[in-house]
């Protein structure tokens, strides 16, 4: 038994924060969360009142833009016709429009703060243990607290998500910086190149396959979240699943999650090609 | 003074110290201990060691050594990519280490450009955005980058290639396209920093024929580094030897060869001559 006289809680000191935090700031998330769930709602309306051949079509279209081979581009599009085949088309937008806003959140934040732990030891020093917590913690830990400040539905589900799936792309943003050539780097600099010509002529280009890299994990992770995000009454593929297994439907759960192993495959391949491509070049 | 306005680079008693205890290493040196001692009590690597010397302008001036006496740092510190522990270093007169960020940047763009050992080229672009770069940094026309770069790029005998990418080319194809960018700089001095070793013996004397080719129209002032006495006998106007960061002689390849000034230059010579 480990002695009473040497234990101590931050538990009340914790809980106490996040209420003021609730009562004082509790306008301003909820500015937030109005701002974010329009987007999200407006996204979501836009791809469901797309008619499906047209979304195949513009899938199809990207899919054989990034790999530039006709069975990959098939292969894509047959197995999103399925998910349609099996009547989830709906669920699979409402999941897909979750995830972009994930990961255009995620990419947004994850890239510069990539981009400034490149550029300084000292943060990349208090970042990397930072990113590790942030991988590490249960998510149903910070989903209480992200649920008191905005309330149940999608916006909490973004927050989730963009809390998991950030890290791995600042970690690659950091790398692929980190990566470029040392002598390259002292190159432009002998030539005069200031911090911008560095960064958006060099060094940004020659990271672009692990940055690629790391929105692909990032889209990864934004999917594996759908189903936590599903329990805080974000729509979408998830619910399925949940429904599946609070009344026992194993059929229907799994079509649900082959659903999601579908879109993640379909957006793994596209982001990965699209690293591929560039990488090429840049050999 | 005249012979001041006739140097084109001018370093007075530089020391580079590497590692955190440098002012410690500084005064240890002072007192006359040698690198390895520094090195045991304060942990510090001494780079370059209470070095002065002046570069004419429109010299080729060779600095030589083995690895490790400090003649790649050294060369780092005209264009302040590496800058001094302590010392002044002079070009056209003017103090270098006086610049601020933006001074600085407008001195490398214009007046001081370098050829790298492993080229240093950016491998995601053109051989023609890769010459034209410098140009570029500096803000020039699109006209003007294409038309200077497609002029170097046929004066290193690279016809042809503008659109290739540095993967497609060979070493000395590549280092072509290094020379190129520097010189398309059209900058007074330029720095080369092992710039033939990395290339096999045939390509580095057709690179060195073609370099003292130029030399001949351009009249650049031409700092060298090199490990190889034969490569700077065959381009130096002058030769500075260096050993653990001390200048150990400076002179003429014709007074270098007939009267070296320690065993570690009649090293050198003594090996030259046998081999050849």
């Amino acid at each position: 038994m480990f002695p009473e006289k040497f234990t101590f809680s931050i538990a009340d000191w914790v809980n106490g924060w996040v209420d003021a935090l609730v009562t004082n700031y509790g306008d301003v998330f909820r500015q937030i969360s109005d701002t974010l769930l329009w987007a999200i709602v407006n996204l979501e309306g836009l791809l469901r009142a797309t008619p499906w051949w047209l979304m195949l079509a513009i899938v199809a279209g990207i899919a054989w833009h990034a790999t530039r081979r006709a069975l990959p581009t098939l292969v894509i599009v047959g197995l999103l016709f399925l998910v349609g085949a099996v009547g989830l088309w709906d669920k699979l937008m409402q999941t897909l429009a979750l995830m972009l806003v994930a990961t255009l959140i995620s990419v947004l934040i994850g890239i510069p703060l990539g981009i400034l732990s490149a550029r300084s030891d000292r943060l990349r020093s208090i970042l990397m243990p930072l990113l590790d917590i942030m991988q590490t913690m249960p998510s149903f830990v910070y989903l209480i607290p992200v649920l008191m400040l905005f309330g149940l539905g999608k916006v909490p589900a973004i927050f989730a998500t963009v809390i998991y799936a950030a890290p791995p792309l600042i970690r690659l943003t950091d790398l692929g910086i980190r990566q470029v050539d040392g002598e390259v780097m002292e190159a432009i600099n002998a030539f005069g190149a200031n911090r911008w010509q560095q960064l958006f002529g060099v060094q940004l280009p020659l990271a672009l396959p692990s940055i690629m890299a790391g929105i692909n994990q990032t889209t990864m992770m934004a999917l594996s979240m759908v189903v936590i995000a599903s329990m805080i009454g974000a729509r979408g593929l998830g619910e399925d699943v949940l429904v599946g297994i609070q009344t026992l439907n194993v059929g229907r759960g799994l079509e649900a999650g082959l659903a999601i192993v579908i879109l993640a495959v379909v957006i793994d391949r596209i982001t990965q090609a699209y690293g591929r491509a560039r990488h090429e070049v840049s050999k | 003074m005249s012979t001041a306005a006739m140097n084109k680079i001018e370093v007075k008693n530089v020391f580079k110290i590497f590692g955190e205890r440098s002012a410690e290493a500084l005064k240890l040196i002072g007192e006359s201990h040698s690198k390895e001692q520094v090195l045991a009590k304060t942990g510090c690597v001494v780079g370059v060691n209470d070095l002065s010397l002046s570069i004419g302008a429109g010299e080729i001036f060779v600095i030589m050594g083995l690895s490790g006496s400090g003649k790649s740092t050294l060369v780092r510190h005209f264009n302040r990519l590496i800058d001094p522990t302590s010392g002044a270093i002079l070009v056209d007169g003017e103090d270098i280490l006086q610049y601020d960020m933006e001074a600085l940047r407008q001195f490398r763009r214009r007046k001081i450009s370098m050829v790298f050992q492993s080229f240093g080229l950016l491998p995601h672009k053109t051989v023609l955005e890769n010459v034209a770069y410098g140009l570029k940094v500096r803000g020039e026309s699109k006209q003007l980058c294409a038309e200077r770069a497609q002029h170097w790029i046929t004066t290193v005998g690279l016809k042809g290639y503008e659109k290739s990418y540095p993967h497609q080319l060979s070493g000395g194809m590549r280092q072509r396209v290094g020379l190129a960018r520097a010189l398309a700089a059209d900058t007074d001095i330029i720095l080369m920093d092992e710039a033939f070793s990395a290339l096999d013996p045939l390509i580095r004397a057709e690179m060195q024929d073609q370099l003292l080719e130029l030399q001949k129209t351009l009249n650049k002032t031409i700092v060298f580094i090199t490990h190889d006495l034969d490569e700077a006998v065959r381009i130096g106007n002058r030769i500075a030897i260096l050993k653990d960061g001390r200048l150990i002689q400076v002179g003429t390849p014709r007074e270098i060869l007939h009267s070296p000034a320690d065993e570690y230059v009649d090293r050198f010579v003594q090996r030259r001559a046998a081999t050849v």
